[in-house]
């Protein structure tokens, strides 16, 4: 049915993509293919599927059926030839980066980035593999061009910034990481392809964590890798985990026998088998039952977010409110362009009482959940300077976004006069705490 | 079917999922220029996973002729083949593959179909398979459009763009 000059909408690629009635039983919704292994048909086959020479199941390191209808649902959805589904989205992170890097290959990132990240990047990716990564003010592409060594593998930015309210110019990073020959990679997380389609505005691959929106009951940890299958590796040697001999594989060179499938199939063959990082065929199966309602939560979300933040901008005790879909936002303007549908789930907002009301108020709520998550049903909350930020500088923390008096919401499905109310009776107390000092 | 589908020039830069999939369900015998006794060349896994599917795929490389590669005696030159093909599948570069097509379009009886690998594109010999009414896909492999089109590829988290409420085959 598919019309390739069209495509299906995005609702239909939601529920269907990857997926059809098992052959074995008709089974509608995709089994739950719990097993590590698969049997051989004979010897011959086993080197076939071990060479790469036949598409096939070997073992659920490598290709699971559950988890591959994940990730050609995700595929589909991004616009992108291949996926790579992970244990994580740290885990995806980690394969993306894995079929190009070496020690002393650098990265370009933006310096508002998930505070997770921040530590991946920048403090084990160096330490253990000699993965260096410079942070850049983002809100200036040129700043990437600068940052641009002979040693410079990829870019890497979020679309719409953890904790909050920042949106990258994803087409003009994507043409500078054109210009000076590397791929840029996006976290679309925050935003998942509903509201945002990094491919589609240049970026070579996109990667999320399944954890947040897209799994979106909190029930599932998980990570995917997106190609778009247009970044040409070959246009230098500063590829070469894809381009040059493999020596794993008898000398295969996976861009020139699978063209532009060839990252995808690295990203199993070789990502998967040496660093283990798969998903697990139950955390899949609960992804894609997320997933086939991501357009309508989505929808609500942002609604719902969008109401909370014009309460909190009115707010006495609250100082500033950074949520990309306010009119006074910085990056309103970016949202309109790169988040047509909404400015996504997440906030933050600064409290007049700082660090101390910002701990009264995740002490006070009573509907929102405090913890460290985000993309839940639920409405959640944290307070990232005295948790995830903890471990950063107070300056390093302010340059992520997460100083002492901010606060991050992650606004969940329930009725909002309910999530409005949680909020004000919350503010209530700390506002008397701000007056005091 | 696609043989309905001559006339009008294809658009090479997209071909619909119905043109693929006639062709490779109409073809029983393929001619595989540029085929290695090499086993991890990219010809050779194509020849493997196309024998395993059930076609015939017949060997053609001067530099092979005389060897058997997986159990098909390999010859020289298209017109050293002494069977009828369906398909044509150029395993060279773009340039090489004009001077292939026209041996191709020498052949008695032709070919239905000219097949150009991934990354292998020439136009002008595509015009000229065209217009004697053979069908030409370029740019394109068909180990990849056998498992694409037969639910094989998502197998791997790769992007079938097939979207259907049917139960699949078993695969062979």
């Amino acid at each position: 049915m598919t019309d390739q000059s069209k495509g299906p909408g995005f609702n239909t690629l939601a529920i269907h993509a990857g997926a059809a009635p098992d052959p074995a039983t008709g089974a509608r919704q995709t089994p739950i293919y719990q097993t590590t292994s698969f049997v051989f048909d004979d010897v011959d086959d086993a080197a076939s599927l071990f060479n790469l020479q036949k598409v096939g199941f070997i073992y659920s390191r490598l290709t699971n059926p559950t988890v591959s209808v994940l990730e050609e649902r995700m595929a589909a959805l991004e616009g992108g030839v291949g996926a790579t589904a992970t244990s994580s989205g740290h885990a995806a992170q980690l394969l993306a980066l894995f079929p190009f890097m070496e020690p002393g290959a650098e990265i370009v990132a933006a310096e508002k980035l998930y505070g997770g990240s921040i530590n991946q990047f920048g403090n084990s990716f160096p330490r253990a593999f000699g993965w260096n990564t410079t942070f850049v003010d983002a809100d200036d592409p040129e700043n990437f061009r600068k940052a641009v060594t002979d040693n410079t593998r990829a870019f890497f930015i979020e679309s719409l910034a953890n904790p909050g309210g920042v949106v990258s110019d994803i087409a003009a990073i994507a043409k500078i990481a054109h210009e000076v020959g590397v791929p840029l990679i996006v976290d679309n997380t925050l935003a998942t392809p509903y509201l945002c389609q990094p491919l589609a505005h240049g970026a070579a691959i996109v990667v999320h964590s399944t954890t947040k929106f897209l799994s979106g009951n909190g029930t599932s940890i998980g990570g995917v890798v997106v190609d778009g299958g247009k970044f040409d590796w070959s246009q230098s040697d500063k590829f070469k985990g894809l381009t040059a001999e493999d020596p794993g594989y008898h000398g295969l060179k996976f861009t020139e026998t699978f063209g532009e499938l060839g990252y995808t199939i690295h990203g199993h063959a070789v990502g998967l088998r040496d660093l283990g990082v798969n998903q697990q065929p139950q955390n899949a199966f609960l992804t894609l039952l997320g997933i086939e309602t991501l357009a309508l939560r989505m929808e609500r979300h942002c609604s719902n977010a969008q109401a909370v933040a014009a309460y909190l901008e009115r707010h006495p005790g609250v100082d500033w409110v950074e949520y990309a879909g306010l009119d006074g936002s910085q990056y309103k303007a970016l949202a309109d362009r790169y988040l047509p549908n909404g400015a996504g789930a997440v906030m933050t907002f600064g409290l007049k009482g700082g660090y101390d009301a910002g701990i009264k108020l995740v002490e006070s709520v009573e509907l929102f959940s405090h913890l460290a998550n985000i993309g839940d049903a639920r409405s959640l909350i944290i307070h990232p300077a005295s948790t995830t930020h903890r471990q950063l500088s107070e300056e390093a923390q302010k340059v992520a976004g997460a100083g002492p008096d901010v606060v991050r919401l992650s606004i969940g499905l329930e009725a909002i006069d309910d999530i409005i109310a949680d909020l004000d009776q919350g503010l209530a107390k700390t506002v008397p705490a701000a007056a005091a000092e | 079917m696609a043989r309905n589908l001559i006339g009008p020039r294809m658009n090479h830069d997209s071909y619909p999922d119905a043109y693929v999939k006639a062709i490779l369900d109409t073809t029983k015998t393929i001619a595989m220029v540029g085929a290695s006794a090499n086993w991890n060349r990219p010809s050779y896994f194509a020849m493997k996973y196309l024998q395993g599917k059930g076609f015939r795929v017949l060997p053609v490389n001067p530099r092979a002729a005389g060897q058997a590669i997986l159990g098909e005696t390999c010859v020289a030159n298209l017109n050293d083949l002494t069977e009828q093909v369906d398909m044509v599948d150029i395993f060279r570069n773009s340039d090489a593959a004009g001077a292939i097509v026209d041996e191709a379009l020498a052949m008695a009886p032709r070919p239905r179909t000219i097949w150009m690998q991934l990354g292998v594109r020439n136009d002008a010999a595509a015009q000229r398979a065209e217009s004697q009414g053979l069908q030409v896909v370029m740019n394109r492999c068909p180990k990849i459009e056998y498992a694409r089109l037969n639910g094989e590829l998502g197998w791997q988290g790769l992007n079938s763009r097939v979207i259907s409420s049917k139960r699949r085959k078993l695969a062979s």
